[in-house]
């Protein structure tokens, strides 16, 4: 029975660890001022990357490194259209979507000459070999780095003073500017991390499926984007929502569709978000300055 | 996320720029209005021709095969017309929702729910006969996706959720919906389709009239959704609720000011962009296939983002718009036998992010 309940929480951890390191990704870049619709993206092209390095190098630690770069590739260049380019946010984000979305489909036909799927490859190995799944869980690396990255993420946005001045750049910005800090840089610092973190959270998909299959990202951006939101932009409250949404998919996957719709679990993590942003359970403020490009008052700069 | 306003472009701001000296000029009407869409396109086929180089396909070859395959013959034509159909339509939706400056990405999910309803309708006994029963096929499609649309619309009045999150939401929510109904009784045995839609509600293939596009499936939905782009342009010129839409869009005080009701504004706009999207499945299903197909809408919704946008969220330019990325769409299938057929998606999304790139750079002098 302790088995059965250990093992059933060790599948929502599985299922949360993506989900919550795109939703802190989310929560640098927001709390900066970036509204970050890429991280969809972002999720995607970190997993290619990371199955790309780690079948070219057979190493599956430069893979990561390789995931966490590749989803940073593509929030550097929606951190570059939205904030020196000034481009609309939103429109940024959903266009780098549809290009991770092409790029790793003719990527996958160029590399592996498959419409669908990489070759197949080891991912992280893991330390030791229990027989639990609760105790292999923690045995994987990647599953401890994620746990880190999770309390790492929290103390940097709200103990450091980067993570001082990355709030100030969404909240107040021209406050920010007054003490001689640029906003745009760390803006940008902001929206990069977004990149590691949810490339990092593509690289979980793709080391836990030892290889990339086309869309495998499948939405989880988005519904990290959800976790955010009603994680109050905070880091470990992004999180404890993800493990909220990663209850309801493992009750999908394990409760039998008779009793309960498959699909209502499905559309659970949504329509809990609606009902959040509707304000009727506590409500979300999302950072004061959230989705405007910084602009200096005219003479000054 | 807080209300944005003024970001995205439109010709309003246009005017604002004002004429002075060279820039001014330049700045007037009509060039404004091209040259971003000009510059992108441009930017994004001359980097097109990059990356076919670089996979060792040659750029003239590459664009010769595209450009025969898809404008270079009727049947072509055809495919190309087909695949503008749905665009049209999402991509008015889009432009509608946007005169108010609100921005509706819930046109996958709108027109998906739509697509069923169409169907459902399509399929049903009793069914009157032609123009008739196409006609109740439509508005009942264009119910619910005036209904899913409102869902945002009220949301936004109500509470001050930002329509861009809820309609993101809605999406999954919609995407969940129909497989419920679709494995509860709406899918054939073991598919993921419906029943086919009986005569009446069909509408016939443009092969019928012109025998040239044989093998094409471009239908008849092509003259609704043209006739939706003109019907749009002049009701947003004449119809006080058109004007009162850009009114809105100018900001919530200036409609304030002149009496009007921005909640039930912002109500109507997301409504009537549910429904033009909740339309856009009426090419696929009752024009080509006759049935639904889970996964139909092969992300139109998506692509009336785009397709708004390079028409400047103008109706009547939302129909040359919706034919150049209907274009680029069925070229894939062209070009596949070169390159892979997603290069033409990175293509997609190059000229928009050039587009957005450009448009804040020249489309406006701001502040």
């Amino acid at each position: 029975m302790i088995e059965l309940a250990l093992g059933m929480i060790a599948q929502v951890l599985r299922i949360s660890v993506p989900y919550a390191l795109a939703a802190i990704g989310g929560a640098f870049s927001e709390r900066g001022g970036v509204i970050n619709i890429a991280l969809e993206g972002i999720l995607l092209t970190g997993a290619f990357g990371a199955a790309a390095v780690t079948i070219a190098t057979g190493n599956p630690w430069l893979g990561v490194i390789g995931g966490m770069l590749a989803g940073a590739l593509l929030a550097g260049v929606h951190g570059l259209v939205t904030i020196w380019g000034r481009a609309d946010q939103i429109l940024s984000g959903l266009a780098l979507n549809l290009l991770a979305l092409g790029a790793t489909r003719g990527g996958l036909k160029i590399l592996y000459d498959s419409a669908s799927n990489s070759d197949r490859f080891e991912g992280v190995p893991a330390l030791g070999r229990p027989d639990s799944a609760f105790l292999s869980l923690l045995g994987q690396p990647l599953f401890l780095l994620a746990v880190a990255v999770t309390f790492g993420a929290h103390a940097l946005l709200f103990r450091t003073r980067f993570g001082l001045a990355l709030r100030a750049a969404g909240d107040g910005p021209r406050a920010l500017d007054g003490t001689g800090l640029s906003v745009n840089l760390h803006r940008f610092g902001g929206v990069l991390l977004s990149g590691f973190f949810g490339g990092l959270a593509g690289t979980w998909l793709v080391m836990e499926q030892h290889s990339f299959t086309d869309g495998m990202s499948n939405g989880r951006g988005y519904i990290a984007l959800a976790a955010m939101i009603v994680g109050k932009w905070r880091p470990l409250g992004a999180a404890l929502a993800c493990l909220l949404f990663g209850a309801a998919e493992t009750l999908q996957i394990r409760v039998d569709s008779d009793v309960v719709p498959t699909q209502l679990l499905q559309a659970l993590p949504y329509i809990v978000t609606l009902i959040v942003l509707a304000g009727w359970i506590g409500r979300a403020h999302p950072p004061l300055h959230l989705g405007e490009p910084y602009e200096r008052e005219k003479g000054r700069s | 996320m807080t209300a944005r306003r003024g970001t995205i472009g439109s010709g309003g701001d246009v005017a604002a720029g004002g004429t002075r000296g060279l820039g001014g000029l330049l700045r007037a009407g009509w060039v404004v209005g091209l040259a971003p869409a000009v510059l992108a396109i441009g930017g994004g086929l001359l980097l097109g021709g990059v990356l076919v180089s670089l996979l060792g396909v040659s750029p003239f070859e590459f664009y010769g095969v595209l450009a025969k395959g898809t404008v270079g013959s009727a049947f072509g034509w055809g495919q190309v017309l087909f695949r503008a159909t749905p665009l049209v339509f999402t991509g008015l939706s889009v432009a509608f929702a946007f005169q108010a400056r609100l921005f509706n990405i819930g046109a996958e999910g709108q027109m998906l729910l739509g697509g069923l309803v169409l169907a459902w309708v399509g399929a049903s006994t009793g069914l009157p006969g032609a123009p008739l029963g196409v006609a109740l096929a439509l508005l009942a499609a264009a119910a619910m996706g005036g209904l899913w649309g409102a869902i945002p619309g009220l949301l936004k009045a109500k509470t001050g959720s930002h329509e861009v999150i809820v309609t993101i939401l809605l999406n999954f929510v919609a995407f969940a919906l129909v497989n419920y109904l679709l494995t509860r009784g709406l899918a054939l045995p073991e598919t993921v389709r419906t029943a086919e839609i009986q005569e009446g509600a069909r509408l016939a293939r443009l092969t019928e009239w012109f025998p040239l596009f044989r093998g094409a499936p471009v239908n008849a939905a092509l003259f609704l959704a043209c006739g939706a782009a003109v019907a749009l342009q002049l009701w947003l010129r004449l119809s006080p609720h058109g004007l009162s839409l850009q009114l809105l869009g100018e900001g919530p005080g200036a409609a304030r000011y002149a009496g009007l009701s921005v909640g039930r504004l912002t109500v109507l706009a997301m409504t009537g962009a549910g429904a033009l999207a909740g339309l856009g499945g009426a090419s696929f299903v009752l024009g080509y296939k006759y049935y639904f197909e889970e996964g139909f809408t092969g992300g139109a919704g998506f692509l009336g983002i785009a397709v708004a946008l390079l028409a400047r969220n103008r109706a009547l330019w939302v129909v040359p718009s919706a034919l150049f990325f209907g274009a680029l769409s069925y070229g894939g299938f062209v070009v596949n036998r070169l390159v892979p057929r997603e290069l033409l998606d990175v293509l997609q999304a190059v000229i928009l992010l050039l587009f957005i790139l450009f448009d804040q750079r020249l489309g406006r002098k701001r502040t």
